[in-house]
């Protein structure tokens, strides 16, 4: 017997499952081996989530109580999925340039990343998806319900389990979902649980439907003969209805947040779309296919008045069959748990990107985007975001009662979200579609969605039965379900024709009558002709001195790691050596689109804006958009390009020119110092060996001094011939490594003791040391000499009133990577240059080597196929030593 | 205002023909537009069926569903071989190196 507790075991052990297969599928992917979680099936299967709860249970109670009428809503999809070809390639297509985090984005995006259209669509989405995850609370109450009724013994408080259904699935969207920041990146612990679920369900549905039909109804023949003589046995459904919903559950599967976020965001490959242009119909056939049959033996078996909705649990209870009952409870569960899931998900990033973000930025000041840790923000507002959301849901289902009115939200929320779409197929295919007509266009529909079919859907408390009977102040033909006169319609027919049609023309009228601003007309041409011109707009300009403050906020943003690698990244497309790129338009505009995939397309506009200080549209950027034959401006435009182009050069051949004579002076200087450096020891050398064979009767202690002094000088020298012969053997290439396997941390233990070994001054060193525990396989030696000359430079060179050395290490796929920082006042930028140079010393007198060390790094780094490099931004001198873990031979 | 999408840049003016192969390609992309056009009309032509209350003898819903799932499986089918078609053109496309 299969108690309510068995079903809660079972519940949970189910829950216990999916955190498992997602906690794994993020491992997987982490560590680089989960290229199969990219394939075209998870993608076809994660966006099976289309079909909730609502469609699970609902459908067979749609069609006991309609007939076929229930297949609109797989109809719909199914046409937009074989229209994928000019459809939904071109909205990936979009997506994927422009590094979209959502729908509210998108529509944000192309209508010149306007934030007021994005908290529109936003507010539009939070509101159609509340009830629509409070649905789903009640389809796993009532599930529940059902097992509770059958076992009397069990302890049912149906507030309680709502309570801990929604907490749970909280908490599993906030560990698996906002996990890392970029909302670009796949959330592949999700993505793999969904896909998980979407098998689970149809498997339960398919089970039900098999056992109704061979194991009640007796094979195919008795079951179609048995469907012809029910009750819904007559094709007789409603044209407008079915036509209307074909319509809405297709606008839906495009604009549905959720949908969006599993279409769109998270695919990994364009090509994934062939598949699901196919599968996925496949699916939703499957899934529909014993829908009537189930219906139907449910009808005829179960008792007059009982809940179709709920047939899929009845009927294999009523026969008995508890194990297969309790398959499809899981089925059910598993809808309603997807989607809730997935739905908080994309409306936190949509409340996060959009709503908290600018509100944050506005208080925080111009300095918003330079201090402060925005990327703690971001993690804590998403966070947050889902937690609201969740607890939307919740006291929407208990305000409501959680009574049958539920049951028809479903096509309310269609309908709310569908307001969305005039703006979203207008942004994709006309150019001449403005943020303007978007705004009026989704006003208008919202405002009649309201009017017409929410407020009056909702019962009395929200709209008095007199204004439905004879509309406000006795304007009749204002009435909100017979609006102009037009009556006796199926009242969402009636809004959604109303709604829909009026919401397009204001669009199409706003849009004709209205001017776009230019960063408008380049993202519509962006985005109109995405297959013609991949590349997106350029209209940053910005200065070198830029450079490092957009370093900072990019590592508030993204974290340390991944902005210096995007940076250097972008510095080594530039051909340069430096760390900081040249601030070009094409950086600046690759930046923004980094950082749109973590904060939003609206915000990090703003953000590089208030560091670089407005945008400019440069003429090449209008000519594109204007498409006129202006070829005299064209060519002008490419002369002012060029133009700049030179000057950049000139610049660089400046930069170069500038190194050349400094290093050309450096090498008289060191001569200079190396005759000098020569000349001292070997003078006192000599006086004191003349001394010591000229002079009689020296007493003994005498001649040990003069000896010792003599053995000093010579050591001096010896040292320093050393260096130049160390530095010239390794130029030449000619040198031997002496190849050992050891820890960083071992390493770098002899490395601080060496260096610190005999000094008075008290630097304070900071090591984690549980991150250091790398292995390493090259010269321990030469990158412990390397390590020691970072660290003794830091000793003698910090001018911090106490001192502090900062030693921090990570593993970055396949090399280690080294930070030496300390505290004190910086390299200037102009000698950053220098710094690695033979015979460059900071600053004249300070150094008391002959400024061959870090040179000797250099090189010792070279050979042993790591680098090291100066690390700018990091408020005082730092340097970042990287070492592959095994070393190879280089090919040099 | 908006500006006139028609008017497309002076420039080589292109061939008359299209080669055989990237004839083909075309076509094909012109089924892809119209399968969901006869998608829309197939699931259309049920709302021509008399409905049940003005004869009592009105369509069974047997057939009805055996006419809308057929439907929908040749549709899947098209999808499908379309899908594949798809993927042999992207393919000769790289290798080609020609824009479509």
């Amino acid at each position: 017997m299969a108690t309510l507790n068995v079903l809660i075991l079972v519940c949970l052990g189910y829950v216990v499952l999916l955190f498992g297969v997602a906690f794994a599928a993020d491992r997987l992917a982490a560590a680089g081996r989960g290229a199969w979680l990219r394939s075209p099936l998870f993608y076809t299967l994660s966006l099976s989530i289309y079909c909730t709860a609502w469609t699970f249970y609902g459908a067979v109670g749609n069609a006991a109580r309609s007939g076929l009428e229930f297949v609109t809503i797989y109809l719909g999809p199914t046409l937009v999925m074989i229209s994928w070809w000019w459809g939904l390639r071109k909205l990936v297509r979009v997506g994927r340039s422009q590094r979209v985090t959502s729908i509210a984005d998108l529509i944000s995006s192309r209508y010149g990343k306007s934030n007021t259209l994005a908290i529109c669509v936003t507010v539009l989405a939070v509101l159609g998806g509340t009830p629509y995850i409070a649905l789903q609370l009640q389809s796993i109450t009532l599930s529940f319900s059902i097992f509770a009724e059958a076992d009397p013994t069990g302890l049912y408080r149906e507030g309680s389990s709502v309570f801990w259904v929604a907490a749970g699935l909280a908490v599993f969207a906030i560990l698996f979902g906002t996990r890392n920041l970029d909302a670009n990146e796949r959330h592949h612990g999700v993505v793999t649980a969904i896909a998980l679920e979407s098998v689970v369900k149809l498997f339960a549905l398919l089970a039900v439907g098999i056992f109704v039909v061979w194991g009640v109804a007796g094979g195919l023949g008795p079951m179609l003969d048995q469907i012809d003589s029910s009750e819904i046995g007559q094709w007789n459904v409603d044209a407008g209805r079915w036509t209307t919903f074909v319509f809405l559950s297709a606008a839906c599967f495009v604009c549905l947040p959720r949908m969006f976020q599993v279409m769109v965001v998270e695919n990994s490959d364009e090509a994934h779309l062939r598949t699901a242009a196919w599968a996925f119909p496949l699916y939703l056939l499957l899934m529909s296919l014993f829908v009537v049959p189930i219906a139907v033996v449910g009808l005829d078996l179960l008792p007059e008045g009982s809940n179709p909705d709920l047939f899929v649990l009845t009927v294999p209870l009523s026969q008995g069959n508890e194990w297969l009952a309790m398959l499809s409870f899981i089925g059910g569960f598993s809808s309603a748990t997807s989607m809730v899931i997935v739905t908080a998900m994309a409306l936190s990033t949509m409340v996060s990107n959009h709503v908290v973000m600018p509100i944050w930025l506005s208080t925080q000041g111009g300095a918003g985007s330079v201090s402060g840790d925005v990327r703690h923000v971001v993690l804590m507002a998403r966070r947050i975001s889902i937690a609201v959301v969740m607890a939307l849901g919740f006291f929407y289902y208990r305000l409501s009662g959680g009574g049958a009115a539920l049951a028809s939200i479903g096509f309310i929320a269609f309908a709310g979200i569908s307001q969305i779409l005039p703006a979203l197929v207008g942004g994709l295919f006309w150019r001449g579609a403005t943020r303007t007509g978007a705004l009026v266009g989704l006003t208008v529909g919202f405002v009649l969605w309201i009017y017409t079919l929410l407020l009056p859907e909702m019962g009395g408390g929200f709209m008095s039965g007199t204004i439905i009977q004879n509309g406000p102040f006795g304007l009749e033909w204002l009435r909100p379900q017979a609006l102009f006169g037009i009556e006796d319609m199926d009242p969402i027919v009636h809004s959604v024709m109303w709604s829909l049609s009026l919401n397009t023309v204001a669009f199409c009228v706003a849009s004709l009558l209205s001017f776009p601003s230019p960063l408008e007309r380049l993202q519509g041409a962006q985005f109109v002709n995405v297959f013609d011109h991949s590349v997106a707009p350029r209209g940053w300009s910005g200065f070198v001195a830029q450079s490092e403050d957009l370093m900072i906020m990019t590592q508030r943003i993204l974290g340390a790691g991944p902005a210096q690698d995007f940076f250097q990244a972008e510095s080594e497309r530039q051909g340069g050596r430096s760390s900081l790129p040249e601030p070009t338009p094409a950086f600046l505009e690759r930046l923004e689109r980094e950082l749109s995939g973590s904060v939003g397309a609206a915000t990090a506009h703003a953000m590089i804006g208030q560091i670089v200080g407005g945008s400019s549209v440069s003429v090449e950027d209008l000519l594109a958009v204007a498409d006129e034959s202006a070829q005299l401006l064209e060519y002008s435009s490419q002369l002012e390009t060029k133009s700049a182009e030179l000057t950049r050069t000139a610049r660089q051949l400046r930069d170069a020119n500038t190194k050349l004579t400094q290093i050309s002076e450096q090498k008289d200087n060191f001569l200079g110092q190396v005759s000098h450096e020569l000349r001292t020891p070997m003078t006192s050398i000599r006086a004191f060996s003349e001394i010591m064979r000229d002079t009689d009767g020296l007493s003994p202690e005498e001649q040990t001094r003069y000896a010792a002094i003599i053995h000093d000088e010579a050591l001096r020298l010896t040292r320093l011939l050393d260096d130049l012969l160390d530095l010239s053997v390794l130029e030449s290439g000619r040198v031997n490594l002496n190849m050992g396997g050891d820890t960083l941390r071992s390493v770098l233990d002899r490395a601080v003791s060496s260096a610190l070994a005999g000094s008075s001054s008290g630097i304070e060193v900071r090591r984690s040391k549980s991150a250091e525990r790398i292995p390493l396989h090259t010269d321990l030696d030469r990158l412990g000499q390397v390590f020691i000359n970072l660290i003794s430079n830091a000793q003698k060179y910090c001018d911090a009133d106490e001192p502090v050395l900062t030693i921090s290490a990570h593993d970055v796929g396949g090399q280690v990577v080294v930070d030496f920082a300390d505290n004190g006042s910086g390299i200037p930028p102009e000698a950053r240059s220098m710094v690695f140079e033979k015979f460059a010393r900071v600053s004249g007198e300070k150094a008391g080597g002959a400024g061959l060390g870090l040179a000797i790094c250099r090189e010792i780094m070279q050979r042993l196929g790591g680098e090291i490099t100066y690390l700018p931004g990091q408020g005082g001198p730092a340097f970042r030593v990287r070492v592959p873990l095994a070393y190879r031979q280089a090919a040099q | 205002m908006s500006i006139s999408e028609d008017r497309r840049p002076q420039g080589v003016r292109p061939s008359l023909f299209l080669e055989r192969q990237s004839y083909r390609r075309r076509r094909l992309s012109d089924a892809a537009r119209f399968l969901p056009i006869l998608g829309a009309a197939l699931f259309a032509i049920p709302l021509l069926w008399p409905g049940s209350d003005e004869a009592g003898d009105g369509i069974r819903l047997s057939s009805a569903i055996l006419y809308i799932f057929v439907c929908w499986a040749v549709l899947i089918g098209i999808s499908l071989v379309f899908g594949f078609a798809a993927r042999r053109m992207a393919t000769q496309d790289e290798t080609d190196q020609r824009p479509d």
